[in-house]
């Protein structure tokens, strides 16, 4: 699958996500406009920008469900993920957080867990897919970490906002994949929960790449990671949150208004 | 946590049946041992004695639950509304109905050894090559499963690969029954155009007029119903089925989480109609007839209706209501033979205003209720209140 990449960046090691110029316009306005940014093992970064500046596009691009008009998308460098589907890239090891809890409400914790769990994805291997005692520990061990070890045998849709968050989290970890992307992950959540879901994702950032998009600045400055400005579809700048703050660009398009 | 109290180990097949479950094996079983000793051990005159006829009639209704059966796998576990299943019934009842005027021979009014008498009568010199292998019953029977199950496999190949979901889906199923509906009318297709294929005298060499020979279709339409039952249990009850139902409620999240949502509707799209195919090979030599007919949209569209009525997501919600509003078109053509449309229509209407869940999602709210609240330790709805819970 060793494809084109060009070899300066192939040389670098490191790189989990590499993103050179893509564009995808929809009815001619340019989502993404030549969107170049790549992103390290094992580190967070946060995304920012307004309404419009291509945040859900870029999630799109990268997870298979736009297909960019132009540019190069490679994951672990060998992967061109402008030409996998959703599944194909879901299972190479990217995970995606949407921004509305997107749980499945009819199962219980567990179910949703168990759906998300590492393993064959194809119909036949479900039809005879068995919770052996290892799958059942991992199981236990994400309930843990997100803390929903008591609702475990609860139907997804009782949850409160938080609990549907977290347990989207614990789908994600339990995917084990390399790269994580979350929408909004504090949104509409009370301060209590916000604090403990920064507290979740620092414990996961170190053994996967995260990337995390946000609105909340106080969230932002509590992860204190490098932070992506996007604006009109390309990065605006890059750098800490204070540095950003203090650009003369990001302070007119975005927190200056 | 003991390995018991998880939920989705390995779990025998029995243990996998719900109460409704249990209780529709139960009938079946009774159904298949009591109607057929009524038929043939009572004598005629005796109250208890069942009159052939009705042996027949109840032998249809089990093909029809079977039949929903079928459709409530797609439609309440996986969300593909199928506006087409009748024409998954009508090919196997084609099969069967092909392989019944070969055993004709030269019973037929014209006498010809080898041509059935349509055939004769548009002056064919010859078996079209299609015809050739229904002699023999393994061959038909197995068409019966392959028709059915390439057509599905290939409609479904095309549909659910260029993502062709919700309504658009109802409406190109619909077209495909429509079509075949128009196809099978041309008396050039060789199938007996608009008469369709009829006059059989035999099965496995037993008069299909028989007593017996009736009281065994019956027998073998419930053992089919059963079976048909437990193997879509026995999907919904793995992981599979957790994988449709989540297809169901979200289908993008569910490929988000790396399933190949299109694999997963093939397989349960295709084995669907198989068992529709099978519920229409019985079908055709208990009342003795297959024409066109059987492919027109509004018979799709009836199938919704019993399973919407029995109680969708259940199965054997689905199994009641194939036979129940069956049971009523028979009754009230019977009782009100002027008005019997309006009064199944306002039935129609009455079950969808006041029993939204079907009569089974209604029966076990009840049950529910009375033994009070707080029974929330895996009390799935049937179906999801809302479509789409985890849509984007």
């Amino acid at each position: 699958m060793n494809v084109g990449l060009p070899e300066a960046i192939a040389a670098e090691q490191g790189i989990v996500l590499y993103v050179d110029g893509v564009t995808v316009s929809f009815d001619g306005f340019k989502a993404l406009n030549n969107l170049s940014y790549t992103v390290r093992t094992g580190e967070m970064y946060a995304v920012i920008g307004p309404n419009g500046a291509g945040k859900t596009t870029m999630m799109d691009v990268v997870t298979g469900k736009t297909r960019p008009d132009s540019g190069q998308v490679y994951f672990k460098q060998v992967h061109d993920l402008t030409r996998l589907d959703e599944a194909a890239i879901a299972n190479l090891g990217i995970g995606r957080k949407f921004q509305k809890p997107t749980v499945f409400e009819n199962h219980t914790v567990m179910e949703n867990l168990e759906l998300a769990l590492k393993s064959k994805r194809g119909p036949f291997a479900s039809l005879f897919f068995r919770l052996t005692p290892e799958r059942a520990d991992r199981i236990d061990e994400v309930l843990t970490t997100i803390g929903l070890t008591g609702q475990r045998q609860a139907m997804a849709g009782t949850l409160s906002h938080g609990q549907k968050q977290w347990l989207e989290i614990g789908m994600l970890l339990i995917q084990e994949p390399e790269l994580l992307f979350l929408d909004e992950p504090v949104a509409g959540m009370t301060d209590a929960e916000t604090e403990q879901t920064s507290e979740l994702l620092r414990q996961i950032a170190g053994k996967h790449s995260v990337v995390v998009v946000e609105h909340d600045m106080a969230f932002v400055r509590a992860l204190d990671v490098k932070v992506t400005v996007l604006h009109e579809g390309s990065v605006l700048a890059e750098g800490s949150l204070d540095h950003v703050q203090n650009d003369e660009k990001v302070i007119e398009v975005y927190l200056g208004r | 946590m003991t390995a018991a109290s998880r939920p989705s180990g390995y779990v025998p097949l029995l243990m996998r049946l719900d109460r409704g479950g249990m209780v529709l094996l139960s009938v079946l079983a009774a159904a298949a041992i009591a109607v057929p000793a009524l038929n043939l051990l009572m004598p005629p005159d005796s109250p208890f004695h069942v009159p052939t006829y009705l042996v027949s009639l109840w032998g249809k209704y089990l093909c029809f639950a079977l039949l929903a059966v079928s459709v409530d796998l797609v439609w309440g576990y996986c969300g593909i509304l199928s506006l087409g299943h009748g024409a998954f019934f009508a090919l196997g009842g084609y099969a069967m109905g092909m392989h019944l005027m070969r055993q004709i021979g030269d019973r037929g009014v014209y006498g010809d050894p080898i041509l059935p008498d349509f055939m004769v009568f548009l002056d064919w010199d010859q078996l079209p090559w299609y015809w050739h292998g229904f002699d023999s019953f393994a061959f038909a029977a197995l068409m019966v499963l392959l028709v059915p199950g390439t057509l599905a496999f290939v409609f479904g190949w095309l549909a659910f690969r260029s993502r062709v979901t919700g309504v658009y889906f109802s409406i190109i199923s619909q077209a495909m029954t429509y079509a075949l509906l128009l196809a099978f009318f041309r008396n050039d297709m060789g199938f007996g155009g608009n008469n369709g294929l009829t006059d059989f005298k035999d099965i496995l060499g037993f008069d299909l007029q028989a007593d017996g020979t009736r009281a065994a279709l019956f027998v073998a339409s419930a053992i089919a119903l059963a079976g048909g039952y437990l193997i879509c249990r026995l999907m919904v009850t793995s992981k599979f089925g957790r994988v449709l139902m989540a297809i169901r409620d979200g289908e993008s999240r569910t490929r988000f989480l790396g399933y190949r949502v299109e694999m997963y509707k093939l397989l349960v799209w295709t084995v669907s109609a198989m068992m529709a195919g099978v519920a229409g090979a019985l079908y055709v030599p208990q009342v003795g007839i297959i024409n066109p007919g059987e492919f027109s949209p509004a018979n799709s569209i009836e199938i919704i209706v019993w399973v919407a009525v029995g109680g969708r997501g259940t199965l054997y919600g689905a199994a009641l209501g194939g036979v129940l509003v069956n049971y009523g078109k028979t009754y009230f053509t019977g009782a009100a033979p002027e008005i019997w449309l309006f009064l199944l229509g306002g039935l129609f209407i009455a079950v969808t205003l006041l029993l939204p869940k079907g009569i089974v999602g209604t029966l076990s709210q009840w049950w529910q209720g009375r033994r009070g609240f707080g029974l929330r330790k895996r009390a799935r709805p049937a179906v999801p209140a809302s479509e789409g819970g985890a849509a984007e």
